[in-house]
């Protein structure tokens, strides 16, 4: 058999431009002609939607701000309301009636006026339960919304109640008159969340569910959508009909859906995009490193990291086994190991610096307590302690947690703990059926005030998912909320909060979010630090 | 000729199958598309959500109102994506990922053949050798290393190209490697072992005792039968890479369907999985029988009845 063959050249040639082919084939058809825009931001996960009443996830919020505004808006230093569609409004002195001066030179980005008849009928549209609003929560402080939203019949007629016993009336096209249940310190922060937002009726009547991708979409906030672009990006395009049209300060501007850490954190490094603004968009290996760095900005975020016990199974039915629990976790070593980036461990659930409010304190770290308490439960040294699991979603930083846990309990109170995790709508299930003995919780504010947080533990809200009932702690909510003096406020939902961490304790609290930022100050301007990290994208802007 | 078409006539009723299929398998595994960390606010919102799109309904029904649909032309909307349906997601993705996925199939088919046909000259001296290891390193690295590495080396450290997105042909270059690579390594192996094994066929002997020289012998005589495995392995490799690579697509952040493929499972997205599982079953059905078309062409001993 001859062994050296000549393999032939041309066909060889030929083959190799096959992938020179396609790639004509790739420019002719797929290159776009676009502009680059004067902001790209990372965002991260791909907004479900961009309708106002629907969204439910941050990502989606900034976004949905920058599109759709509502009577007041939060503003990039503080996160306070500030005025938007609404210039100017005056309360009544209980508190409970505010009424709303429009202001006359708002129209929608395709040029019709806005009038307190959208407002009317964009409320009406979030509380209606045909929507599917998961926030239609928000606007329950207005008289008459949830007997509507809940579809509860009215005890006077006899029928369902309608839309139009809800509290808020157009006195004129530029005045509006809002009833709510009681005073509501945070009232106008809810008119800046964009459940509350004004969004356009004639579109979408016109185009039902299809309104957001049929242009050009109305939109009457700082900017308009330019296009939406699946696992692309979304890019917006400033609104020249805005009322403050003069102050926007970027025109073209990029959200970037990235999902993976390592490709936000390399877009941002070659200068393809200049902030990312999601700490779970930088690999949390490298923030010892990066943490370090000039453009890392960190800062104290709204948001909860804790577990809970499902107080319905024994032996967590027992409130002496919960707090031996909680006494054995050293939050501070448990804080600095597994997050990093100075993150605050807390044994209370409200975050510090939301105005008047002093948060109580829970347990703290003492382990000789823990084994008593355990002993008295009738568990001497972990003996006899049936076995039991951790639930959590497949995530990197919930399975540290839970091995951490597992490591100290088993350490410091001899119990055995078997580790459970499931993909995240498995996870949001089994909690919600209270299918599990502790899980791994958090919880992210909506608005500055405690009672984001206090509410959801009340009996029957659909986010307590403990199984917890204490009829004294949803009294203290319902007094506290129809206060009008924030002290005494501030009192009564410190003596819930102690029901909550220190007395009961159906959670446990961990440690506060921290936010991270990466932007480089020294090109990018109009971004500040706040408690929701909130920041209108119409005050950024690229440093000419 | 009526092989193909009985074969054809079997598709559509596969499908049907498939879906049927695809459909029970979601419904059994627990969690629903509305499973969040914040409950709906009232339970009455939650009902109207699950009527809007009818998970209300018994099962059987939903999947009769889902085909029933699909024969119309209508995939559903995507329970994720409130805003789109189902054909507009995969009409934005699909032309992508073709693109990127047709790119890494010349790739791997322009590397791949002259590799493993080289390697298979070479026989048992250095150049064989070396066209197996390459081979066999371009195998063993998968795409999930390849893709930071060539990101590391072309885009980070030499800023020769983009790290990611797919907004010019430069963007292009990274993905296709990372896709390509690893399948190129395949194909070459299965050209060498196709070509070793067609190059000891009595059909070979005859044509070199006749006098014909290598080129022709190798070209004309033995490629055609050497390439048989490799046109087998592209039926399935080219469906795999038109409906788009989940890792690739997410490194490279890259507006395909690849990512769907697996996100829409992990989000309960009923519409959305079942529409991605009927294309790829489609592809895949469509490109083997055209495999097989092939093979009785290439190969003309093959006959069908």
């Amino acid at each position: 058999m001859p062994n050296k063959l000549n393999a032939p050249r041309r066909p060889l040639r030929a083959f190799c431009l096959l992938p020179f082919a396609f790639f004509l084939l790739f420019l002719s058809g797929c290159t776009r002609n676009e502009p680059p825009a004067d902001l790209v931001l990372i965002n991260g996960a791909e907004p479900d939607s961009l309708d106002p009443a629907i969204i439910s996830t941050q990502t989606e919020m900034r976004i949905v701000k920058a599109l759709f505004e509502g009577l007041t808006r939060l503003e990039g230093k503080n996160a306070t309301a500030e005025p938007a569609i609404a210039h100017r409004w005056d309360m009544s002195p209980d508190g409970a009636i505010y009424t709303f001066h429009l202001r006359t030179n708002a129209f929608w980005s395709t040029g019709q006026p806005i009038t307190a008849e959208d407002v009317v009928w964009s409320w009406r549209r979030a509380l209606d339960p045909l929507t599917g609003a998961e926030y239609a929560s928000q606007l329950f402080f207005i008289k008459g919304a949830e007997d509507y939203s809940t579809g509860k019949t009215n005890a006077a007629t006899g029928k369902p109640f309608t839309p139009e016993d809800i509290a808020v009336r157009a006195l004129d096209p530029h005045t509006l008159r809002v009833e709510l249940i009681g005073p509501t310190a945070f009232f106008l922060d809810l008119c800046a969340f964009p459940t509350l937002a004004v969004v356009p009726r004639f579109w979408i009547e016109k185009h039902g569910d299809r309104w957001l991708l049929t242009q050009p979409v109305p939109s009457n906030g700082a900017y308009t959508l330019e296009f939406w672009r699946l696992n692309d990006r979304v890019r917006l395009r400033r609104n020249a009909r805005h009322w403050d049209a003069a102050n926007i300060r970027s025109e073209l501007v990029d959200f970037l859906p990235i999902k993976s850490s390592t490709t936000a954190l390399n877009l941002y490094e070659t200068g393809a995009a200049d902030v990312i603004w999601d700490k779970n968009l930088v690999p949390n290996e490298l923030m010892d490193v990066l943490g370090k760095r000039p453009d890392c900005h960190k800062f104290d975020y709204l948001g909860t990291y804790f577990f809970r016990f499902n107080v319905k199974r024994k032996p967590f039915t027992d409130v002496r086994v919960r707090r031996a629990f909680a006494l054995a976790v050293d939050r501070q070593k448990l804080a600095a190991k597994i997050v990093r980036s100075g993150e605050t461990p807390t044994s209370h659930f409200t975050p510090k610096g939301m105005g008047v409010y002093e948060p109580p304190d829970g347990w703290g770290y003492d382990p000789e307590q823990a084994r008593k308490l355990l002993a008295e439960a009738g568990f001497p040294g972990g003996q006899g302690f049936p076995p039991f699991h951790y639930l959590f979603k497949t995530d990197k930083l919930d399975e540290q947690v839970g091995v951490e846990l597992q490591e100290i309990w088993r350490k410091e109170l001899g119990v055995k703990m078997e580790l459970r995790a499931m993909e995240p709508k498995v996870y949001y299930s089994a909690q919600s059926a209270l299918d599990y003995d502790l899980s791994r919780s958090s919880w992210i504010g909506d608005y500055n005030d405690p009672n984001t947080f206090l509410d959801m533990f009340m009996t029957g809200n659909g986010n307590n998912r403990t199984g917890w009932s204490n009829p004294a702690y949803d009294n203290l909510i319902r007094t506290a909320n129809l206060q009008t003096d924030p002290k005494k406020r501030a009192a009564l939902l410190r003596q819930a909060e102690t029901l909550l961490i220190r007395d009961d304790l159906p959670i446990v609290p961990l440690w506060f979010y921290a936010g991270v930022n990466f932007y480089d100050p020294k090109k990018i301007e109009g971004i500040h630090a706040n408690l929701l990290d909130e920041h209108p994208i119409h005050t950024i802007r690229r440093k000419k | 000729m009526t092989y193909f078409l009985r074969r054809a006539a079997f598709l559509l009723p596969l499908l049907l199958l498939i879906s049927l299929l695809a459909f029970a398998l979601l419904k059994l595994a627990p969690g629903g598309p509305f499973d969040k960390e914040r409950a709906p606010a009232t339970a009455e919102i939650k009902r109207a959500i699950e009527a809007k799109y009818h998970l209300d309904e018994p099962v059987w029904q939903q999947y009769l109102r889902y085909i029933g649909g699909v024969l119309q032309g209508d995939f559903g909307p995507s329970f994720k994506y409130r805003n789109h349906t189902v054909t507009d997601i995969i009409a934005q993705g699909l032309p992508v990922s073709v693109a990127l996925g047709g790119m890494a199939f010349a790739l791997s088919l322009g590397i791949g053949i002259p590799l493993g046909f080289w390697s298979a000259a070479r026989r048992g001296q250095w150049g064989d050798y070396t066209g197996s290891f390459l081979a066999i390193l371009a195998v063993c690295v998968p795409a999930l290393v390849v893709g930071p590495l060539l990101v590391m080396g072309l885009a980070i450290q030499w800023r020769l190209l983009p790290v990611a997105l797919w907004t010019s042909p430069a963007h292009v270059i990274l993905p296709t490697l990372t896709l390509g690579l690893y399948f190129s390594g395949r194909v070459a192996r299965l050209m060498r072992e196709g070509m070793l094994t067609t190059l000891h066929e009595h059909y070979i002997t005859t044509a070199r005792a006749k006098g014909l020289d290598d080129t022709t012998v190798l070209l004309k005589h033995a490629l055609r039968i050497a390439v048989l495995p490799v046109v087998s392995y592209s039926g399935p490799l080219l469906a795999d890479l038109l409906t788009g690579s989940f890792i690739v697509e997410n490194l490279f952040q890259i507006p395909g369907v690849g990512v769907f493929m697996v996100n829409s499972s992990l989000n309960r997205d009923y519409p959305m999985v079942i529409g991605l599982v009927l294309l790829y079953a489609t592809l895949l059905l469509v490109l083997n029988l055209l495999v097989d078309v092939g093979y009785s062409y290439l190969d003309r001993r093959v006959k069908y009845e």
